[in-house]
This record gives structure tokens, C-alpha cells and sequence, in this order.
């Protein structure tokens, strides 16, 4: 049997690995990176080189720079609701009570949810003439009349944030949870002989065991929140008036509705920059807590 | 040699011949809707294979949101379909990126002498015809006739400024807090009320250059009206948000007086199980403007077209030709109105919805047509975002049209 050098076996082994994210990683990148720089249509028209017009173009637009604002302002608030209420829903489940399994299974339930099929209940949720939200709030006596959620620029935005903050916060939730059962108990249990408060507690002893998975959870979330598609897309299609019109929304407008596949490729590549920023924060806490760990 | 090569070449191409005769797959691709409904179009299909036991049809249901999308992807793709439906906004787009086989020699003296002479519209870009009209249709003002007896109106408006009247008595005597509901959400449905606007105050979309006109004249006139409705609380604010069947909903449910919706909505409140309006609905031609036009209407119509790709032309334009038949349309025409001129006088089309026959033989005449470009999409979504601009009152009508005609580019 002839031997192979112990220096390419590896290689050989990943050989397959290779093909395969060539094939669908590489590939299709650039082959975006070349549409990128051509004025192709997406259908019949194969395009003419035209360099980095593009993304001057796009860059400069008023489209862009308005979605890329309220792309930044949804990512923003829902991440920041998803960390918050995440915490407070893992230190709760993190008690000893009767019926915490059965919480702790429930919980997941929304984020176990297709994500369409949330924005489809939510639109019935806030829905102007029968939704649950106006009839919750008219009989606690918070609206003196129904409104109309999804058509106004400013709730459409913040109702689309209290959707993905109810099927994301429980993947927080359960990050924030596990770090939690890796407190010590004789640590917790000396800091309250030692005549610690609670936020005294939650500061000194929870909190270094939960600030590093929680920055996993921050990076892992906003990366999400920042292509946020579909549940806009079900819920108002960008509307009223593009007040929710995200980055996502304005790529798959451009490339497909509009038929300008050069311009809107060039859009998902300032996109995927922007995440890839965003993922080397997240390498960067990776490192320095394997570092410290 | 050249024998043996030629007899053999014979043999495959009887053999092709013969598997093609035993059978052919034709892939359809069809919108999920409110009109023909999925099982009523399966239903055609089903009899059209039973006629045509040498084809099979494999049909795709999609929402109208997707149906455009599906055939430019799957056409670019190369792997596509035979038939699509699309609607007559499209056929300019299709026809220059050549989507859709010129079935001009295809179309009989017959089928063009039986047709409604506007329907051809809906398929023809450039003099040339793209496919056969199938949903015809276009929209009308619906009226709760409970609602304006009790107001004391003895007939539906005849003018915009008269539906406003009549809508403000309404409103007065407490019969209904919002007497109209639109379907204003930022989608195409808001462009096809403002067409039917802007054609009854006599605007057009683009000028004989092909430049933007509808941000003055008659098109800047459709949108004031829209918002003036808008402040005086005649029409619902959550038409911004709603679409066609949110409009249907609100007015089965006794929730307005008015309303501008497609034909499918006259049997659905009219006799409908969830129909809390029923026998109360009249249908009238959406009115006019004094002095300029008598009545309003917009092409709002779609058709059956084959295919550049297909390997099956003709019995795709075959079943085509079957879908958009006379008999075909007869049989389902509470649910869509036929396209044959000859259908408005057989009384078994007519019976039991005179009053929407009798509005459509006014309206179908008068249709108005969205502008032929082939980059529709993208003047529709800078309008869609123009009039919610205006209605939201973050920008002026005037503005918010100037500025959706500059970046038009056109």
C-alpha cells in the first residue's frame, strides 16, 4: 500500500470539505463580487464591467442610508430588550420553584417557532380591527380607541421590535441560564453569610460568570438582528412609507423587484461587510475568554 | 453508414415522438387567490387532462407577491415553466427580457372578434400579444344599500366629490364611523385605487416622451383627494395597512359604507357564509369627476401566456386556449367575469349578479391602463411610498410626487 506523506493527509482528508465550501461558499462569493462590479440585470442581461460604481452609488443613495438607519435602530432596540429581559428570565428560572421544568420548556417555545409564522401571528396580534393587543389595552384603559399598529411609522417599527424580542429573548434567556448553573453555590451561599445584597450579588458573584456567554449572545444577536428579513417583510413589506424598510429588504428590492442584479449584489456585499464586523467582535470575546478561561 | 446513421437517427426521433405522445408534462405556474381559487383552477386543469389524456399538468400555486418573482427566477434559472399567469403590468418586462413566447399567429379571427376589445390590452406590449386575458378585471365602488337608505340617499355617487357628501352624512348620523375602506397599504393594491383616481381626473402616469406627469394635473388631484378623505375622518386610517381582503373583511362586516375592491368581492358579500352584509350590497362603476369624466376604471386584469423556454409551445398555448375558453369562463363566472363579449347576454352568466354585470359592461369599456415600461416595479414602488408619505402627512402630495417622479429616472 503506498504510503501517503504525512504532511498532505490531512489534506486529503479534508478534501472533500474543501470542494464542498468551494462549491457553495467561494464560489457564489465571487461570482457576487463580480456581479458586484458590472451593471447585470438578473435576467438576459449579462452586464458590462463598470468597477466600484456600485457601491459609490449605493452608498451615497438616500435609500441606503435610510435603511441602513433603521436597520441599525431595530438592532438596537431589540437586542438590547432581548439582553435585558433575557437576564432578568434566566435569573428567574434559575430559582428553585415547582413547575421550573415545565417553564423552562415553555419558554423555548417561541423561539422553536418558524419565524413567518410568528410575524403572521403577530399581524393578527396588532391587527386595527379585532387584534388582541387594542382590545388589551382599550379595556385596561391605555388607548381610548383602536389603532392601527402596522400603519404608522413609529409603532410599525416598534411593533416589529416587540415581535423579535419575543421569539429571540429566549435563546438569551437559555445562554444566560447555563452560565448561571455554573455559579458556584458556595460562593453565592458565602457572599449572603458575608451580609451581600442582591445587586451586590448579582455584581460581584453572577455577573462575571455571565458577562462572557452574554457577550456571545449580544454578538450572535445583533449579527441576526442586523439581516433581519422576514418578519418585516410578512408583516408590513417595508411599509409605511419604507419606515421599515431594513438593509435586507432594500438588497432583495433592488436585486429582484427592481431586476438590477450588479447593484444589488454590490448592496449584499456592504451588507455581509457589515456582519463580518460585527463577527470579528465576536472572534475577538471568543479569544480573549478562551484566553482568561 | 450514412444509411445506418440516418435510419438510426429516424428511430430515435419516432421513439422521442412516441414518448412525447404518451406523455407530455406541461409545468403551470398560478396564484393562490381570491378570484378562481386553487381548487376551481385544479378543477379546470382536471378537465382539461381528461380531454387531453397524452398531457399532465403539474401546476404551482403561489401568492400573487410571488407569482412575478417565481417566473423571471425560474426563467433566468433555465429551468421554467410552460404556462404562467401574470398580470398587465408585467407583459412590458416580460416581453424585453424575453420571458413570454409572441402568441400574436397563435390568437384565431375568432378569439380576437369574441373578446372584449379591452381586455387585449392586458397581454399586448408594443403590438404584439403576449398571451390570452383570463381574470378580467378592474375596480368598482361597493356600497352597503342598507347603510345609505338609512342616510336617506336614494342613489350611489356618481362623482368622487359626491361619495364624499354622501360618506359625511353618513358619517354624521353615527351609521358608521369610517364610511370608506381602501386598500392603501404599501403594495401594488394602492397603486390600482390611485390609478382608478387619477383616471377620473383625467391624469396620465407618463407623458408622450415617456417622462413622469402624475405629479401634476390629474395625478397630483387623485392623491389630494385621497388625503382630503383622510382628514375629514370619511375614510378608514387603517387603510394604509390593509390590502385587498382586509378591505372585504371590514366591509362584510358591516364596518363601512363604501368600498373600491376587485369583482370577486360582490358574491363573497353578497352571499357569502362569512358575510354579515348579505343581500345589502350594490356595486356601482367607481364614479367620475365633473366635467371631466363620467365614471372611473382601471386595468386590473391578468393573462395566460407560454413560455420562451418551454419545449412544449403548442400544447401549452393548447391549454391556454381551453383555460381562457368561453365555456371555461362561463362555467366559474360568479367567481371572475369572462372575457367574451357574448357571455354579458347569456343569462346563465348574468343570473343572480345583474347589478355587477350591468356595472361591468360600464366599467370594462373604460379601463385605464397602469403605464407600459418595462420598469414597472420599481415607478409602482416609488409611488406606493409617495401617496403613504402624503397620507401619513409627512410630506405634501405635491412633494412627495416630484420627488417620486426624480427618482424614477425615467
Amino acid at each position: 500500500m503506498p504510503t501517503i506523506p504525512t504532511t498532505l493527509r490531512p489534506w486529503a482528508l479534508m478534501l472533500p470539505l474543501l470542494v464542498v465550501i468551494l462549491g457553495v461558499v467561494t464560489w457564489p462569493l465571487f461570482r457576487t463580487v463580480s456581479l458586484s462590479l458590472s451593471d447585470a440585470g438578473l435576467v438576459a442581461t449579462s452586464g458590462n464591467f463598470v468597477g466600484p460604481d456600485n457601491f459609490v452609488k449605493n452608498l451615497g443613495s438616500r435609500a441606503f442610508q435610510a435603511a441602513f438607519l433603521n436597520t441599525a435602530w431595530f438592532t438596537l432596540l431589540s437586542v438590547g430588550a432581548e439582553l435585558v429581559l433575557g437576564v432578568l428570565v434566566a435569573l428567574l428560572l434559575n430559582q428553585e420553584f415547582r413547575g421550573r421544568t415545565l417553564l423552562r420548556a415553555l419558554m423555548i417555545l417561541p423561539w422553536a417557532l418558524p419565524t413567518v409564522v410568528n410575524a403572521i401571528l403577530w399581524r393578527l396580534i396588532y391587527n386595527p380591527e379585532y387584534g388582541a393587543l387594542n382590545s388589551a389595552l382599550l379595556q385596561l384603559g391605555v388607548i381610548d380607541s383602536y389603532r392601527s399598529w402596522l400603519g404608522q411609522p413609529q409603532s410599525a417599527m416598534l411593533a416589529m421590535v416587540v415581535a423579535d424580542v419575543w421569539k429571540n429573548f429566549p435563546i438569551v434567556a437559555l445562554i444566560g441560564l447555563a452560565a448561571l448553573q455554573s455559579v458556584p453555590r458556595e460562593t453565592h451561599a458565602a457572599a449572603i453569610v458575608d451580609g451581600a445584597g442582591a445587586i451586590a450579588r448579582f455584581r460581584y458573584v453572577i455577573w462575571p460568570y455571565l458577562a462572557g456567554p452574554l457577550m456571545i449572545a449580544l454578538v450572535l444577536r445583533t449579527i441576526e438582528a442586523f439581516k433581519v428579513f422576514d418578519i418585516i417583510w410578512v408583516m408590513t413589506r417595508g411599509g409605511p412609507a419604507n419606515s421599515t424598510r431594513t438593509l435586507s429588504i432594500l438588497v432583495y428590492q433592488e436585486a429582484f423587484s427592481f431586476q438590477r442584479a450588479g447593484s444589488g449584489a454590490s448592496l449584499a456585499l456592504i451588507v455581509t461587510l457589515f456582519v463580518m464586523l460585527l463577527a470579528s467582535g465576536y472572534v475577538a470575546i471568543m479569544r480573549r475568554s478562551a484566553l482568561r478561561g | 453508414m450514412k444509411l445506418l446513421s440516418t435510419s438510426a437517427l429516424a428511430g430515435m426521433l419516432a421513439l422521442g415522438a412516441a414518448m412525447a405522445q404518451a406523455e407530455t408534462v406541461l409545468n403551470g405556474l398560478f396564484m393562490s387567490q381570491s378570484a378562481y381559487s386553487e381548487a376551481d383552477v385544479r378543477a379546470m386543469a382536471d378537465a382539461f387532462t381528461a380531454a387531453h389524456p397524452d398531457i399532465k399538468l403539474n401546476l404551482e400555486f403561489v401568492p400573487y407577491e410571488g407569482l412575478r418573482d417565481k417566473t423571471l427566477l425560474a426563467q433566468g434559472s433555465g429551468s421554467g415553466y410552460d404556462v404562467v399567469l401574470f398580470d398587465v403590468i408585467w407583459p412590458a418586462e416580460y416581453a424585453t427580457n424575453g420571458i413570454l413566447l409572441d402568441v400574436s399567429d397563435r390568437i384565431t379571427p375568432e378569439m380576437k372578434a369574441g373578446v372584449l376589445p379591452g381586455a387585449w390590452t392586458t397581454v399586448e406590449y408594443q403590438g404584439k400579444q403576449y398571451g390570452m386575458p383570463w381574470i378580467l378585471d378592474t375596480k368598482y365602488l361597493f356600497y352597503n344599500k342598507d347603510m345609505l337608505a338609512k342616510a336617506g340617499i336614494a342613489a350611489p355617487p356618481k362623482t368622487w366629490a359626491e361619495l364624499n357628501d354622501q360618506a359625511k352624512i353618513i358619517k354624521d348620523k353615527g351609521i358608521v364611523e369610517f364610511p370608506i375602506v381602501w386598500s392603501w397599504a404599501q403594495a401594488e393594491a394602492v397603486i390600482c385605487d390611485y390609478t382608478t383616481l387619477l383616471s377620473a381626473y383625467g391624469g396620465s402616469f407618463l407623458d408622450a416622451n415617456g417622462k413622469p406627469a402624475f405629479a401634476s394635473g390629474g395625478g397630483l388631484q387623485a392623491l389630494e383627494y385621497m388625503k382630503a378623505t383622510v382628514d375629514a375622518g370619511l375614510t378608514n386610517p387603517n387603510s394604509k395597512e390593509y390590502l385587498e381582503e382586509d378591505v372585504r373583511r371590514v366591509f362584510s362586516n358591516g364596518e363601512a359604507a363604501f368600498a373600491l375592491n376587485w369583482t370577486y368581492m360582490f358574491n363573497l358579500a353578497n352571499a357569502g357564509d362569512d358575510s354579515k352584509v348579505k343581500g345589502m350590497i350594490g356595486v356601482a362603476p367607481a364614479p367620475g369627476v365633473d366635467g371631466i369624466s363620467k365614471i372611473s376604471a382601471m386595468n386590473g386584469s391578468m393573462g395566460l401566456g407560454v413560455t420562451k423556454t418551454s419545449k412544449h409551445p403548442d400544447e401549452a398555448w393548447e391549454f391556454v386556449a381551453y383555460m381562457t375558453s368561453q365555456p371555461t369562463q362561463n362555467a366559474y363566472a360568479k367567481l371572475s367575469l369572462p372575457i367574451w363579449a357574448s357571455s354579458y347576454d347569456d343569462p346563465a352568466v348574468t343570473k343572480g349578479q345583474e347589478d355587477m354585470i350591468a356595472a361591468a359592461r360600464v366599467s370594462l369599456a373604460a379601463m385605464f391602463p397602469r403605464p407600459t415600461t418595462p420598469k414597472y416595479n420599481e415607478l409602482s414602488s416609488l409611488l406606493q411610498v409617495a401617496i403613504q408619505e402624503a397620507l401619513l402627512g409627512t410630506n405634501t402630495p405635491a412633494d412627495a410626487l416630484a420627488n417620486a417622479a426624480a427618482a424614477s429616472g425615467l
